[in-house]
């Protein structure tokens, strides 16, 4: 239907009678706007409808031309001719244009002069000519209207949008952002709130400027409406820099205890973000997350919980410091989950450091052990701990299992009974811990040590611990800090060990004497388990003899010192001693103190082995001798027979 | 422009002008979530809400609301004014206007708009004008009220 009446309504844009002219040249808008190529029809007339004097066809013609020129490139090139003509007419309504009929509360014909300028931004985007002419318009505009009332405050804001959108002069832009700061201190919400839209808008062009308003902007936090104060948030959030951060936070989180529950989410991220941009100490940054987290815990971003153990696992002079508040920030209030999570972490990476006694930076809290268990377990039993936090909380106890002083049957018992819990990740834990208390004890002073500062990137923490979890079920050690030589000497045993010749007897330790063995290994070691003296070997006064040593730390080893003397009256020389064990114990033969066993029961010659034997499997000792005496070279190959019980059980 | 709704403090739809072109289930469902929105929000909030990718004027003049829809790149301060001069036309109309007005005389409140805005633009922009034309409308209409006798019709007499 357009089409076929578009030349008649061209027709009517020149006919004489302003009624009916005005209503043609919005139809024409109309056309355009549902057929876009009838423009080209359009497009010839609109220069002399603008030299009329009817206020009504010139708006029209003027909105014609904005939906011309926004539609196509060729016509906003032809139009930016006629940017003198407007800004005349522009300049005529403003001067000396007042008429009754036409205008609003003192200002002449606002719907025009708006219409006008918003023409005038479209013309002078990205076009330095035009800018220029109009920039004394605009500030004659500007510094003339009227804003008693909300006609004047509308052509104000109309022209502050056409200066920013404009290559205007920077006085200008300057006095733009004032303006927009003198609505912000205006009692209309709605003045207050575009102004806020438009300095969100500026935020990135004209920061400094910008910043100037930033006192007033933090006022409109405080609004009760929903829309202001959450424009006002964006705002802040964007004029947050280095140097206003500390005081910015303040009121950032004064208004996250108090704001409305969609708003807070935004909030309480914005906070985070900023604080990780601008922290200026790592102190500073540590206390406004764990204060949002307080605030709003259920609302933050699921990655805060790694970023903040990230962020504490690398500031290393406040491990002591952190492990402290967030103790009394969890023993406050247990609901709010990254908190808890973060607190559960930090207690059994440092919870030595905890019970330690004082700490400079806050108050001395004394901190028993039992209170840090009844926290954990409190923790886990909690209904409204999630799966995830549940997690944490188990393996900070089994952490602490490591850290703590006292006795571990409290946390022994808890990870037993979390065996049959339903929830499977939780029973999967808690059997691998149980395991590693009774099969593995000796690795786990290893497995449990302080984590490395993990690599940024979100969840290499979790792939961390998950890899610890995987490690663990297979026995193998993770091979984070230098490992104590003797755990070298283990994984060596456990390779053999899995591929022994003959499968060691399965022996299950009985769970009294196993557990009197664990409870022992903290405290002082008593003195060694005494073995009688054993004389394996005597042939022409040369004697052999071998005493055991069963170091109760390292119940697996045994070490034997074979002693060779001679009661004859010729020296033993080129004394040989070899040793030979079944495949699935580990042998380690020391060198010897001397070649020579002097005659006459002299200096006696001693060597060292040391023997391993976790299997607990029966000992077998095959010794093997060459030396030279009496004249003769002699070769010995013996089993040694009569092994005592006691070494090798 | 989009749209223009008036509706009363209990939510019924007085008077509604769209200037696109949606299908009547579009623009029930749409009216039914505008008017809830509105009528949920407190006195003392500024006049606009974010909508969609639309902005919502509205104010309240007694027991109606008025409501424009209006888009991104559009002045809101101006909306406002356009809300009061349409009512200003009708007061200075009906005289003292009230929303019963509005009810008996739906078709004169659907004119006076049409006078008004045109595309969802202004199209006049003097209250003289619109209410001249809108006079005029009249006279025509009680002409042809007025029954005339064939011979009148014709000029004979």
């Amino acid at each position: 239907m357009c089409r076929d009446l578009a030349t008649e309504v061209e027709k009517l844009l020149l006919q004489p009678g302003s009624y009916v002219r005005k209503k043609a040249v919005l139809t024409a808008v109309h056309m355009i706007r549902k057929v876009p190529e009838l423009s080209n029809i359009f497009l010839p007339p609109c220069a002399q409808l603008l030299h009329e004097r009817h206020h009504g066809i010139l708006l029209g013609t003027i909105t014609l031309i904005t939906e011309l020129c926004e539609r196509s490139p060729a016509a906003l090139k032809h139009f930016r001719k006629v940017v003198p003509q407007l800004v005349q007419i522009l300049r005529t309504l403003v001067t000396t244009g007042y008429s009754t009929e036409h205008s609003i509360s003192g200002v002449s014909d606002p719907f025009l002069q708006v219409q006008i300028l918003r023409l005038l931004r479209i013309l002078g985007r990205n076009h330095e000519e035009s800018s220029e002419t109009m920039n004394d318009l605009l500030a004659q505009v500007a510094t003339n209207t009227d804003t008693s009332r909300n006609a004047g405050n509308a052509v104000l804001f109309e022209t502050v949008l056409t200066i920013m959108d404009t290559r205007s002069a920077a006085g200008l832009r300057v006095l733009a952002v004032n303006i927009l700061g003198r609505f912000l201190l205006n009692n209309d919400k709605n003045i207050r709130y575009v102004a806020l839209t438009s300095l969100l808008r500026m935020v990135q062009s004209d920061h400094s400027a910008v910043q100037r308003h930033r006192p007033t902007v933090v006022e409109c936090l405080r609004e009760p409406d929903a829309s202001l104060s959450r424009r006002a948030l964006e705002l802040s959030l964007a004029l947050v820099n280095s140097s206003n951060v500390r005081a910015m936070t303040q009121e950032l989180q004064s208004f996250l205890e108090s704001c409305p529950p969609d708003l807070r989410a935004d909030c309480a991220s914005g906070i985070l973000l900023a604080a990780e941009r601008f922290a200026p100490t790592k102190r500073w940054h540590i206390d406004t997350i764990l204060r949002v987290l307080t605030t709003a815990g259920t609302h933050v971003r699921d990655d805060a919980v790694a970023n903040l153990t990230q962020l504490i696992g690398g500031a290393q002079e406040l491990h002591a410091y952190s492990v402290r508040r967030l103790y009394s920030a969890l023993a406050e209030d247990i609901s709010q989950q990254p908190l808890v999570q973060v607190a559960a972490w930090c207690i059994g990476e440092y919870g030595d450091l905890l019970l330690e006694g004082s700490c400079e930076e806050t108050e001395p809290l004394q901190v028993k052990e039992e209170e840090v268990l009844a926290l954990l377990e409190k923790v886990l039993q909690s209904h409204m701990s999630l799966p995830a936090t549940r997690g944490y909380a188990l393996t900070a106890l089994m952490k602490l299992s490591t850290r703590l002083r006292g006795d571990n049957n409290r946390i022994r018992q808890v990870v037993s009974i979390y065996g049959s819990c339903v929830d499977v990740e939780l029973q999967q834990r808690a059997v691998e811990y149980n395991t590693l208390f009774r099969k593995y004890d000796h690795m786990r002073a290893a497995i449990l040590e302080k984590m490395p500062l993990v690599e940024r990137g979100g969840t290499q923490d979790e792939e961390a611990k998950e890899s610890k979890e995987a490690q663990l079920s297979e026995a193998a050690l993770v091979s984070t800090e230098p490992p104590a030589s003797k755990l070298l000497d283990l994984l060596d045993l456990l390779d053999s060990s899995s591929g022994a010749a003959q499968p060691p007897p399965p022996l299950e330790p009985s769970p009294g004497g196993t557990l009197g063995h664990l409870l022992d290994l903290p405290c002082a070691s008593p003195a060694p388990a005494s073995v009688p003296n054993l004389r394996v070997f005597e042939r022409e006064g040369l004697q052999l003899n071998l005493s055991f040593v069963r170091p109760p730390e390292t119940p697996a080893l045994l070490l034997i010192t074979v002693t060779a003397v001679n009661t004859s009256g010729a020296d033993v020389t080129h004394f040989v001693c070899q040793a030979a064990v079944p495949k699935s114990f580990q042998l380690q033969l020391q060198a010897p103190s001397g070649d020579t066993v002097p005659a006459q029961g002299g200096l006696p010659v001693t060597q060292l082995l040391r023997i391993f034997n976790p299997n607990k499997a029966p000992l077998r000792l095959k010794l093997r001798l060459t030396y030279h005496h009496l004249g003769q070279s002699v070769q010995e190959i013996f089993e040694v027979n009569n092994l005592p019980a006691e070494t090798w059980q | 422009m989009q749209f223009m709704l008036l509706f009363s403090r209990q939510g019924k739809l007085r008077l509604q002008k769209w200037y696109v072109s949606l299908s009547d289930r579009e623009k029930k469902k749409i009216t039914r979530e505008i008017v809830q929105t509105i009528l949920a929000r407190k006195p003392k909030m500024c006049s606009f809400h974010e909508w969609r990718d639309l902005k919502i004027v509205y104010k309240r003049y007694a027991s109606l609301y008025f409501c424009c829809a209006i888009e991104d790149q559009e002045n809101e301060l101006i909306t406002l004014e356009v809300i009061h001069r349409y009512v200003e036309l009708l007061d200075k109309y009906f005289g003292s206007v009230c929303e019963l007005d509005i009810i008996f005389n739906f078709e004169k409140a659907y004119f006076i708009l049409d006078e008004f805005l045109l595309e969802g633009e202004v199209q006049e922009t003097s209250k003289k004008n619109v209410l001249k034309a809108i006079e005029q409308a009249d006279l025509l209409q009680e002409e042809a009220e007025t029954p005339r006798s064939v011979l009148e019709e014709i000029g004979l007499t």
